[in-house]
């Protein structure tokens, strides 16, 4: 039976972040967290095949302890099993370190894979780089930014739309899908899967000892880029504030910007009374 | 001989008129950087029939250009360009390589970065030299409220792919000369495992957004679909283009295409109305570009009112209605 693994991320749900301000790093473990929509429309592109032609998928997260909500969420939804990677040591990896533990683990508990699912970004730091990454860690072809998907024998057909051109591609499997958010839309929660998830569900978790890597090569440590500097970026102009009534406020714009507005606009939008 | 120079790369991004623009903006950034750090400034160019980029990217300030010219390379493809690229940047030993973030660019980049064992920052939106000689890396990071400011210690060559449209590309001198290096392709290239069975020009209306002279985008302010659909009511009587927010092309009230921000479009326009938009960073960072903002928001105190010129604290369902009622009647008349 075909083989899937979806690489899903838990992010923080919170518009105030709690960074640690000595490294720079979120600390993620203090926000409450959510998985990561483009993670979830991959995991529906897995599920599409298996409905189809049936498949067995294996999602697989890295993150703090928390991220098993995310793997509960993905076997909710249908995955077949869910591999947790957590160790204090993983924290603050860059794409190059992530994509590393991410092979490692694949290679050790789904040498066999056919393919391997990802969102094409995510929504905190959006990089859109571990897939791509992962693929060249594992050696095999990748495919970026996909929103259709399907598989025939051993190879996958593709279309995507990028940089202005409309796509059909074929990959040779193994390989690699970043999934994006304009593919078809995730499914619901079904109750027997949400049972399914929180009862006696096939979760097994993996650190950095178990999986052979050394701490030099992975985490903060291991990163090839090292975050030195956060701040908050806000531009401020000097703006007029218009309060009051809607009728009051559009008094005011129309009075004092209908020239520059019409102009644009190209129509006149003076009022008699000018 | 003396010793060899510190070199920026730059990856010839020619495939269409928006890539062949961030190839040059950057080769204007790299020369400025090359004079901080004594270095030269070299374009990479793979592809067939490719004079004309040539020299446009010479005259447009490259010292340098390798190029790799091949009727196997007519068309783009991430396997044959990583490998190449790889090969290349291994000889040379560049001391940073920059990529637009196009498609191909924020896909290419990572293999070429794996490949080499370096490091690479995603879409930066400022670049500088620090005093050490290393290259720092802005970017948004982190739902979008904050900047990270990366550097790539050890590691080379230092990598970033960035946004198009952050830097001003060099006014064209004809009369610049570069030595052009010629790359032969090699006879053993492995064989790819992607294949292009057809690709053609999309017929998604993709540049009218960034074209526009009028924007009106639109944020999980509006409050519904229902209400967020009278903006493009709105953008119909002002004969402008309706964008939209993250979240909002989430929850599916607007098209992927209307998306502005990181990952989406930049705008320009002259004016751009911005309603119920609390101005995340990657949001803020591709509108910044335009002449003139009104933003409507409930919120006085979201960073999008700081930074437009008018800044309207009312319910921006309310005075989208408004508006449209307001210019009917202007319009009419």
């Amino acid at each position: 039976m075909l083989k899937l693994v979806v690489c899903i991320k838990q992010v923080p749900q919170v518009s105030e972040l709690p960074w640690d301000p000595e490294t720079w790093h979120l600390q993620r473990e203090l926000a409450e967290g959510m998985m990561n929509p483009a993670c979830r429309f991959a995991l529906e592109a897995a599920l599409k095949i298996r409905d189809k032609i049936g498949a067995r998928i294996t999602a697989v997260t890295m993150g703090p302890p928390s991220a098993e909500e995310a793997l509960r969420e993905a076997v909710a939804l249908g995955a077949d099993k869910g591999i947790l990677l957590t160790d204090r040591k993983m924290a603050g990896a860059d794409t190059y370190t992530t994509s590393l533990t991410l092979s490692k683990v694949i290679q050790k508990i789904i040498p066999d894979f056919d393919l391997i699912l990802c969102g094409a970004s995510t929504i905190d730091s959006d990089t859109a780089q571990v897939g791509p990454q992962l693929a060249e860690e594992l050696d095999i072809p990748g495919v970026a930014y996909v929103h259709e998907l399907t598989i025939a024998g051993n190879k996958a057909r593709i279309r995507r739309v990028a940089d202005g051109f409309s796509e059909t591609i074929e990959m040779e499997l193994p390989g690699l899908v970043t999934i994006n958010t304009t593919s078809e839309a995730p499914r619901y929660m079904s109750f027997r899967g949400f049972q399914q998830a929180f009862g006696e569900s096939d979760i097994i978790t993996h650190d950095a000892a178990s999986l052979g890597l050394h701490q030099e090569w992975i985490g903060a440590r291991g990163s090839a880029t090292k975050i030195r500097n956060v701040y908050s970026p806000i531009a401020e102009r000097g703006n007029l504030v218009l309060t009051g009534t809607n009728k009051k406020i559009l008094d005011q714009l129309f009075t004092l910007f209908d020239d520059r507005i019409g102009g644009v606009v190209g129509k006149d939008l003076k009022t008699e009374k000018n | 001989m003396g010793e060899k120079k510190r070199a920026i790369w730059v990856f010839g991004d020619f495939r269409n008129y928006f890539q062949n623009r961030v190839t040059l903006q950057l080769i204007s950034k790299a020369r400025e950087m090359a004079g901080m750090i004594g270095g030269e400034v070299c374009v990479v160019v793979l592809g067939s029939q490719t004079a004309e980029y040539v020299s446009e990217y010479i005259a447009h300030g490259a010292d340098k250009i390798y190029l790799t010219e091949d009727p196997r390379l007519v068309e783009y493809s991430m396997e044959t360009y990583s490998f190449l690229m790889e090969r290349l940047a291994r000889r040379e030993k560049p001391e940073i390589i920059l990529v637009g973030a196009t498609s191909f660019g924020r896909e290419f980049a990572p293999h070429v970065a794996k490949r080499l064992g370096t490091g690479l920052t995603a879409d930066c939106i400022d670049l500088d030299i620090d005093e050490k000689g290393l290259l720092v890396q802005r970017a948004p990071s982190f739902g979008g409220k904050l900047i990270a400011e990366t550097v790539i210690p050890e590691r080379r060559p230092q990598m970033a792919t960035v946004r198009p449209g952050i830097f001003q590309e060099l006014p064209h001198d004809f009369s610049r000369t570069a030595e052009i290096v010629h790359v032969p392709m090699p006879d053993n290239m492995p064989s790819d495992r992607v294949h292009i069975i057809s690709r053609e020009p999309s017929p998604a209306k993709e540049d009218h957004l960034e074209q526009a002279k009028i924007v009106v985008c639109g944020g999980r302010g509006m409050g519904s679909k229902k209400k967020f659909s009278r903006l493009y009511e709105l953008a119909e009587l002002l004969g402008g283009e309706v964008g939209a927010t993250r979240p909002v092309v989430y929850l599916n009230w607007a098209n992927r295409e209307a998306l502005v921000g990181q990952a989406g479009k930049q705008i320009r326009p002259v004016i751009l109305f911005s309603f119920g938009i609390s101005g995340a960073i990657q949001h803020t960072a591709s509108i910044r570009k335009s002449c003139f903002i009104i933003a409507i928001n409930k919120n006085p105190k979201a960073p999008i009112m700081k930074m437009a010129d008018v800044a309207i604290v009312a319910d921006a369902g309310q005075i989208c209605n408004a508006l449209i009622n307001e210019l009917k009647q202007r319009i009419r008349r």
